[in-house]
């Protein structure tokens, strides 16, 4: 096996070299800390105890341990996948200021967040992977009989091209082909932003659905990304920092200066977004209007202004401006609780669009004019299996690519 | 409008005389008008007809499909009996779980005559479904020459965007088929198979249920819905999938 590596390898880098980068990668990963082992372990399991709880949901049926049903189809799986796919497209769109655009001061953290794009999107692949009933029939009647007209298919296509895509342009800034992985980086970057704003036509394009209805929420999830890959690259770059215990040095620090600028201004824009949205949806089409009462003041009211509001917006926005930007421990803990507020953003922007009835407005009384939700524990498993194995992945990163250091080019 | 036609209308106008045509297109404006007003849902006979068309042009003129499948249901004689729903079931082994076709109970207890209603309902086929435009692998599509929804079991990948995007609530997931199921005018179970009507149809008591082709002006479905004595209306038109499912009271 080494044999034949050593042979793919050949031209790119020396055969010494190779064989010494290997066991030096392996050294350092046997070198790690007590901790970092005890948080790959613990990670490993959840992903283990996780992924059993997938399987069963997939033996024994979806509808029997899911808390989904006929008039609420989409649950916490699908904003799992939102949640995860729009991190990994903000991450690329962030990174590729620095990789591809030019943008020197944000290229240190162009390494790490390409590997965490991969790591993220195949993470909302895995998560859709036990919501879909068939998903080996998709594989093949996606190819075979494809639907121009739905924006599922469009999303399912051009995220799995811009994964093809990411693979290429992580593998070639390993082989430190620059100039090449900076084209790969910009197929990426043009594929993942059709396919986010596909993934919010998916929603959007629903004439049925009011309160998805339009072109919000294809603006509001590109939006929504680079917000979320802010989050993901301050988040993941501390952690890493830490884990390997070693302090940013200049550049770094300028790059996360910039990240933590970038993300106060897409907060403010999305801060913005949201409010306009509740304003035009109160006065919007009565099944609208009953969504959004129920999202701000009914039974989603401390989603929406604890975790929304509170843990997404507005605490992270104030945070980042008391670290002047400078001050990464506040803003690691801007990112932490960022990253649950976005996730109840995910979740209230699939449930609520269907907790609405059909027939609310012919009174009848074979259903409440407002629907219920709620998801149950296989569901919360698999999404806490999937954050494990961001863990989990992003643990292995750092350890396999020391770090993902990145020299300016 | 161009600044001739412009002044045409101004002067047309100013001596009282309005052309026949504007006057058409007013009185069916006003009616249209009149229909939502009675009650948003409500419509006349020529809303309708442009709702269960591509195109308000194409009105009277030409039907997308032949036969033009198309189901009328007088509801004030629905009892309820769910004679139906058993006769679907059995016919399309629709499980327990699940439904093709539902009777709805409409409840006023404000309303001054009766204060209750019983609504079925089903795949109302529409004419612009946007579960089929959903659906990434074709595996719904609306049927070229009689305009019925039908799947391709086969090919469902069971996202269920198209359960998602029904404003009928028409579909549910069949865990037997592997697949997403729906009413098909018993076309599999039976139209194809030389038989003249759904199985719901066949067993109504009180002819809740008018089944036929709306392009043939001698059937039942084209007679209720071309006249302009009673009022038919169609579920959630402003969703503006143009439903093929009438409404009407007898």
């Amino acid at each position: 096996m080494e044999k034949k590596n050593n042979s793919s390898a050949e031209g790119i880098i020396s055969k010494e070299e190779f064989t010494q980068n290997w066991l030096q990668f392996l050294k350092e990963f046997l070198s790690g800390s007590k901790g970092f082992y005890i948080l790959l372990l613990l990670s490993g399991l959840i992903v283990l105890i996780s992924t059993m709880f997938g399987v069963n949901a997939m033996y024994v049926g979806y509808s029997h341990v899911y808390g989904t049903y006929r008039e609420i189809p989409w649950g916490i799986l699908i904003s799992g996948y939102v949640f995860f796919v729009v991190i990994s497209t903000g991450l690329t769109i962030i990174s590729s200021i620095g990789h591809v655009f030019g943008v020197k001061s944000l290229i240190p953290i162009g390494k790490r967040s390409v590997y965490l794009s991969i790591v993220t999107l195949f993470t909302g692949f895995m998560v859709i992977f036990f919501d879909i009933e068939n998903p080996f029939r998709m594989a093949i009647w996606n190819v075979l009989s494809p639907n121009l007209t739905s924006n599922i298919w469009w999303m399912g296509t051009l995220y799995s091209i811009s994964l093809i895509f990411l693979t290429f342009e992580f593998l070639l800034i390993l082989l430190r082909k620059y100039r090449y992985a900076m084209i790969f980086g910009l197929l990426t970057l043009i594929s993942k932003v059709l396919a986010i704003s596909n993934l919010g036509a998916v929603f959007g394009m629903l004439y049925g659905r009011d309160f998805w209805y339009g072109p919000f929420i294809p603006i509001y999830l590109v939006a929504s990304a680079i917000s979320s890959g802010c989050t993901a690259i301050i988040f993941f770059t501390y952690l890493g920092y830490r884990i390997r215990n070693e302090r940013f040095d200049k550049p770094m620090e300028l790059a996360l200066h910039v990240v933590g600028k970038l993300w106060a201004l897409s907060l403010a824009i999305l801060i913005f977004m949201v409010f306009w949205n509740i304003m035009t949806g109160l006065v919007g089409s009565e099944a609208q209007r009953l969504a959004i009462r129920e999202w701000i003041f009914g039974k989603y009211a401390a989603n929406f202004w604890f975790f929304e509001i509170f843990l997404g917006l507005i605490t992270p926005f104030f945070l980042l401006f008391v670290s002047k930007f400078r001050n990464f421990n506040q803003m690691f803990a801007a990112s932490l609780l960022s990253f649950i507020g976005i996730f109840f953003m995910r979740v209230d922007v699939v449930v609520i669009g269907q907790i609405v009835s059909h027939f609310f407005e012919y009174k009848v009384t074979d259903f409440p004019v407002i629907l219920t939700y709620k998801p149950t524990l296989h569901e919360i498993m698999i999404i806490i299996g999937a954050c494990a194995f961001c863990i989990f992945s992003f643990l292995i990163g750092e350890k396999v690519f020391k770090g993902h250091h990145t020299e300016i080019h | 409008m161009n600044w001739k036609e412009f002044f045409k209308n101004l002067r047309t106008e100013e001596q009282g005389c309005v052309p026949d045509e504007t006057k058409r297109e007013f009185l069916k404006i006003g009616l249209i008008i009149t229909g939502v007003a009675a009650g948003g849902s409500l419509l006349n006979v020529v809303s309708v007809v442009a709702e269960g068309l591509a195109t308000s042009e194409e009105l009277h003129k030409e039907y997308p499909y032949k036969p033009h499948y198309s189901m009328v249901f007088i509801v004030d004689r629905c009892i309820n009996c769910q004679l139906c729903v058993e006769a679907c079931r059995e016919t399309n082994n629709v499980p327990e779980y699940g439904w093709r076709t539902k009777i709805l109970e409409r409840v006023d207890t404000k309303a001054v005559d009766q204060q209750s209603q019983f609504m079925p309902i089903l795949c109302n086929h529409c004419n612009n479904p946007p579960c089929v435009r959903v659906c990434p692998t074709k595996a719904t599509y609306k049927d070229k020459q009689t305009g019925i929804i039908k799947m391709t079991s086969y090919k469902c990948i069971g996202c269920k965007a198209c359960m998602v995007s029904c404003p009928y609530d028409a579909r549910y997931y069949n865990e037997e088929k592997r697949a997403v199921d729906k009413c098909d005018f018993c076309w599999e179970s039976r139209l194809s198979k030389g038989m003249e009507i759904p199985a719901c149809v066949e067993v109504c008591p009180v002819e809740v249920r008018i089944f036929g082709d709306l392009s043939d002006p001698n059937s039942e479905v084209y007679k209720i819905v071309h006249q302009m004595g009673k009022a038919v209306w169609v579920l959630k038109p402003e969703t503006g999938a143009k439903p093929n499912v009438f409404y009407t009271i007898g």
